[in-house]
């Protein structure tokens, strides 16, 4: 899949609520409990399932941080790559309907 | 004709529920289990039940989930409806108390899920008016602390803390007489609490600083909560993290005598003005 067209939308089974500058997830289905860094946690709150990730990266991830955009861009792809294996976000190379209002 | 239904009003966490049965027996059986919890007040929920022939606590899976507006709770040896609108529900189970007290709780943890409060795996009791609480996984030592306790310490729980939002800005502890090892019920009071530890045995006795993130992880690990509702855990989690926010969680490594209790009864002096956490 070209990475230009990756969309991602956070999925309507889970629940996330921010703390302490930490995003805590949590997947209602299994239980399975993640904690979001600062980076993770603005991929995650720009998931809207209609911005391509790499114009997440690129305008909110490496305005925002201090990071290389070649290596942002491939972390944030590993990233994806987890949270969609484990159900908290939805990929997809077309636009996404994204589940969840938060 | 229908059997005239009698009723024992038991109040746990302060809320009152009428439980209602035609069975003489199993009224008697209510009256003692939960001696100390009777209660005078205006119910504020219902549940009727309706016996089955006896048979052992079941070990099955618990299953709780929303049916239309109802809740329904199954396991092998209950079944249950509960409509939060009406606060009335029915039980059919048979008389085993254990099956009660799995009834009771799963109503408690879907009623205070909606009230900002949760039923935790840990024991609690009251040390100078305040409340501490000590979960773990099983075999952390939960009895074991209780059973140390001095004689001027209070316990609520050795097995299933109530918690509920109250006191100056923080969570209040109650009472419950949901007994583990010590199969002993636990004092009916309550006290704001001052600190959860999550606990595990070493060769001395420390307290340790935690994150946020890992309070919360461990909070979420032992919160009771039995529905497979996506509604529920978001509210849960909410209520976890506001928890955190306001209530010190450290782990406590203790070596088991009594000399842990000094620690715990100094905790508030010592601790006063660090950072809640990481």
């Amino acid at each position: 899949m070209p990475e230009d067209c990756i969309y991602i939308a956070r999925s309507s089974a889970i629940a996330a609520r921010a703390l302490a500058g930490e995003m805590m997830v949590m997947n209602s289905a299994d239980s399975t409990f993640f904690t979001l860094n600062e980076v993770a946690t603005t991929i995650f709150q720009a998931a809207d399932g209609r911005t391509p990730l790499r114009e997440i990266v690129r305008d909110r991830v490496c305005l925002q941080f201090d990071v290389d955009p070649e290596q942002a861009q491939a972390d944030a792809e590993q990233f994806v790559t987890e949270l969609s294996s484990h159900g908290i976000l939805l990929v997809s190379n077309q636009p996404l309907a994204s589940e969840t209002t938060r | 004709m229908a059997a005239a239904r009698k009723v024992a009003c038991v109040e746990i966490g302060g809320i009152p529920i009428a439980l209602s049965t035609a069975d003489d027996r199993f009224l008697d059986l209510l009256r003692q289990r939960y001696e100390g919890f009777l209660s005078s007040s205006r119910p504020e929920f219902e549940l009727e039940f309706d016996l089955t022939p006896t048979g052992p606590a079941s070990d099955d899976d618990v299953r709780v989930r929303r049916d239309g507006d109802e809740w329904l709770l199954q396991r092998g040896d209950f079944h249950a409806r509960w409509d939060p609108r009406t606060g009335h529900g029915r039980v059919r189970q048979n008389s085993n108390p254990y099956s009660l007290d799995s009834v009771l709780r799963i109503l408690h943890s879907l009623i205070l899920a909606q009230r900002g409060g949760f039923l935790l795996h840990a024991a609690s009791a009251i040390c100078d008016g305040r409340a501490y609480l000590f979960s773990g996984v099983s075999g952390a030592g939960k009895t074991t602390i209780t059973r140390l306790a001095p004689p001027d310490i209070t316990l609520l729980t050795d097995e299933i803390s109530y918690l509920r939002p109250g006191g100056a800005d923080g969570y209040a502890a109650y009472g419950t007489p949901f007994a583990g090892e010590l199969a002993k019920a636990g004092e009916n009071c309550t006290a704001p609490v001052s600190a959860l530890f999550f606990l595990e045995q070493g060769p001395e006795n420390r307290i340790d600083e935690l994150s946020s993130a890992d309070a919360v992880r461990r909070l979420m690990r032992n919160i009771l909560f039995f529905a497979e509702d996506h509604g529920l855990v978001g509210m849960l989690l909410a209520t976890a993290c506001d928890f955190v926010s306001r209530v010190p969680i450290r782990r406590l490594t203790f070596y088991p005598d009594a000399r842990v209790w000094d620690l715990v009864r100094n905790f508030d002096r010592n601790f006063q003005g660090v950072p809640q956490h990481a």
